[in-house]
């Protein structure tokens, strides 16, 4: 095992599957000469020149939509947007056709191909480049939405994405490029993910913390500053937004009697209503508290600091729910300070 | 005025050369595909380099569209055909002059108006017609219905009713070709309307960047719905735009189906032999609404006479009759043939079974997932 960045290892993933296909090739804008607005394409063009990297010119509909047609005659192209905010400018190639083909023609042709791309705030970036807009994606049959937490998951879901026949949308994020984890040297002995199975990144017994991408990071932090105040903390990292893994959510909280989920999106429709819904469905007879979410503030992202770092959930602001939800089961009898 | 109108200069890359119809090619470069009846005829034709045979034959498509699509509209008013439906009424030369310049192993994507493309593709008329039944017996297994036309073996990758949708997938097809070293072409139609979107600007950026063999061919029918190309675009003579992507293009007479089987396989084989996209505008008037709905009042009667003088079918045969081509006993077996076809069609259509609702989760994923509930509306999330 070495330790490595969530960064690297997409990095490293990338150039192994294209050593190991002929078929996978990289499209979009800036990743080839630039090496890619956060360098996850570095030195890849280099290696393997500009047929399998492949620059396009700033239209997302165009080289999405081109990926999707080379998908349907057996290419498998990783296409990287630079943020997700900018792929709601390929939302209908994205949404009325790669996740339609399949379906629309009666199974005839799939489309195996990977859209990453990061989303997240925090960065100072204002409004329009601060979003999570993941739920638009994970709402549609059709499509696959991952998101890895670690860069383990990283190596593991790219892998399997780009193997999969599906269209996937693989969501990174800004704050987790520089964030670090074990994954071993040889990226062969990293089995590809299951596409639609949540892991259980720590058990514990007295509440469920529920998160995918950047939270599910925090969460983990979160149950550490738990377990100093003697409650155990169960984390579920969802990995998978659609198809999404009810089994191990509801499992988990038939177990703890509780829920928090940690979400970086709106709340108002958001992931964790739909976690929330699948909560109360099958494990309402062991819920011993409401169902609780900690999300971003419904404001389009402000620029100012003060203003973003309010705006968007923290660790602190989930410590502080997990609190209020584990003294509304009467697990913990502490006064939360708010 | 010339049948066909240019614009931009060409550059010259590959050199394979194909075999066209109406005898000017070597029939050595043609490949062999795994053809069906309609795309038999046609190669063989082309082949046999008759061009007496080959123009007959342009005709009998032509009047096996006509007829295919008078059968079709007829059928959506007996409510055996749902949802929207657009027919290729008085674009038959255009249709047939187009899919007569293709290989087999040629790509075509098309918009929603696309039945006559796919019996020209080499579809067979019945599972045209069980699509739009909604049959699981129909080219799509029912999913697609009219706008949604698609067949791997006849390299019909598509209608698509999402307008300028199809463009940036015809121009990845064409990446996709470049990249495996294969000389196919891809050819993606579209409405006029479709010159003002997005997607269209972006794909022919893109193709001619990327020295893509796709030919872009633009319907221009001259209306939207309703709202005329000069309504909606700046420039309507739309072919011009090439110039633009330095791309090669032209305009072609669509309502004469020889001189746009001339332009489609000079644009065809341009985008072949040099690796380059191509820019082919139709203009061919449609002679009935929008869709099958529309009862086109926006039409003056004037306008309406003038339709019917312009009518493609009409105008084919009577050029062959002149021509001692076609006599009047060969339009009565053509027709009593095509007759046949369509009945035989609508009747295939009409016998085939509704798509079982047990294969309503079959197609939601290529890759099977786990946790993909097969819920129907009522069902719970959880069975305990």
């Amino acid at each position: 095992m070495a330790i490595t960045t969530y960064r690297q290892a997409l990095r490293d993933t990338l150039r192994a599957e294209m050593l190991r296909d002929e078929n996978v090739l990289l499209m979009g804008e800036e990743i080839g000469v630039f090496e890619g607005s956060y360098k996850i394409t570095e030195g890849l063009l280099k290696e393997f020149g500009p047929r399998r990297v492949k620059d396009t010119p700033i239209a997302e509909e165009g080289f999405v939509g081109a990926a999707i047609g080379a998908a349907m005659l057996g290419l498998r192209p990783v296409v990287e947007l630079m943020t997700i905010n900018f792929s709601l400018l390929a939302l209908d190639q994205i949404v009325n056709h790669a996740a339609k083909i399949y379906g629309m023609f009666g199974g005839q042709k799939s489309v195996p191909m990977v859209i990453r791309t990061p989303g997240g705030g925090g960065q100072q970036l204002g409004a329009t480049h601060s979003q999570n807009v993941e739920l638009y994606y994970a709402f549609v049959p059709g499509l696959k939405v991952v998101a890895p937490s670690n860069p383990l998951d990283a190596v593991a879901l790219m892998k399997a994405s780009i193997r999969d026949d599906d269209p996937v949308l693989f969501l990174e994020n800004l704050a987790l490029y520089n964030t670090k984890g074990e994954v071993p040297e040889d990226l062969s002995t990293v089995q590809p993910a299951e596409i639609g199975r949540a892991a259980v990144t720590r058990e514990g017994t007295d509440i469920t913390i529920i998160g995918y991408s950047r939270m599910a990071h925090v969460a983990r932090d979160v149950a550490e500053r738990l377990a100093a105040e003697g409650f155990s903390a169960e984390v579920v990292d969802l990995r998978s937004l659609r198809p999404l893994d009810r089994e191990t959510i509801v499992t988990s909280v038939r177990k703890t009697g509780c829920a928090v989920v940690a979400e970086d999106d709106w709340l108002t429709y958001g992931i964790g209503a739909e976690i929330a819904a699948t909560v109360q469905e099958g494990a309402f007879d062991w819920l011993d508290a409401p169902v609780r979410r900690v999300a971003m503030a419904e404001v389009p992202l402000p620029y100012a600091k003060s203003l973003e770092m309010a705006a968007l959930p923290s660790g602190d602001d989930l410590l502080t729910v997990c609190r209020e939800t584990l003294r509304a089961t009467g697990r913990s009898t502490v006064e939360t300070a708010r | 005025m010339p049948e066909t109108t240019k614009a931009a200069p060409a550059r010259s890359r590959r050199t394979t050369r194909a075999a066209n119809a109406l005898g000017q090619g070597s029939s050595k470069g043609a490949r062999k595909g795994s053809a069906k009846p309609a795309d038999q005829r046609a190669s063989a034709v082309a082949r046999q380099a008759s061009d007496n045979e080959a123009r007959v034959e342009f005709y009998r498509q032509m009047l096996l569209i006509r007829r295919f699509e008078e059968r079709t509209a007829r059928a959506y008013t007996e409510a055996k055909i749902g949802g929207y439906c657009h027919l290729n009424l008085g674009e038959e030369a255009t249709v047939v002059g187009l899919m007569s310049a293709l290989r087999p192993t040629d790509y075509l994507f098309t918009n929603y108006r696309e039945h006559g493309y796919a019996i020209a593709k080499g579809i067979e008329p019945r599972r045209v017609m069980a699509e739009l039944y909604g049959r699981s017996t129909g080219v799509s297994k029912g999913w697609g219905g009219s706008m949604h036309m698609f067949d791997t073996e006849a390299r019909l990758l598509g209608g698509y009713g999402i307008v300028g949708g199809q463009l940036p997938l015809a121009t990845g097809a064409a990446l996709a070709v470049t990249y495996t070293g294969s000389d196919d072409v891809v050819m993606v139609q579209m409405g006029e309307g479709t010159a003002a979107i997005g997607a269209f600007h972006e794909s022919l950026n893109i193709a001619a960047l990327w020295d893509l063999p796709v030919v872009f061919v633009i319907i221009n029918n001259g209306l939207g719905m309703g709202t005329t190309v000069e309504n909606s675009a700046a420039e309507p003579e739309l072919y011009k735009r090439g110039a633009a992507y330095r791309m090669e293009s032209a305009r072609v007479d669509g309502t004469d189906v020889l001189a746009v089987h001339r332009a489609a396989r000079e644009a065809v084989e341009y985008a072949r032999e040099n690796s380059r996209p191509f820019l082919l505008e139709a203009t061919s008037p449609r002679l009935r609404g929008h869709s099958v709905v529309d009862p086109a009042k926006y039409r003056t009667k004037e306008e309406k006479e003038a339709l019917k003088a312009a009518d493609p079918l009409a105008k084919a045969q009577l050029e062959l009759q002149d021509a001692g081509l076609l006599t009047a006993e060969d339009v009565e077996r053509l027709e009593a043939e095509v007759a046949e076809i369509v009945a035989e069609a609508a009747a295939f259509a009409d016998d085939s079974p509704h798509p079982d609702v047990s294969t309503l989760f079959d197609y939601t994923y290529a890759t099977p997932v786990p946790n993909d509930v097969p819920r129907l509306p009522a069902d719970p999330l959880f069975r305990v």
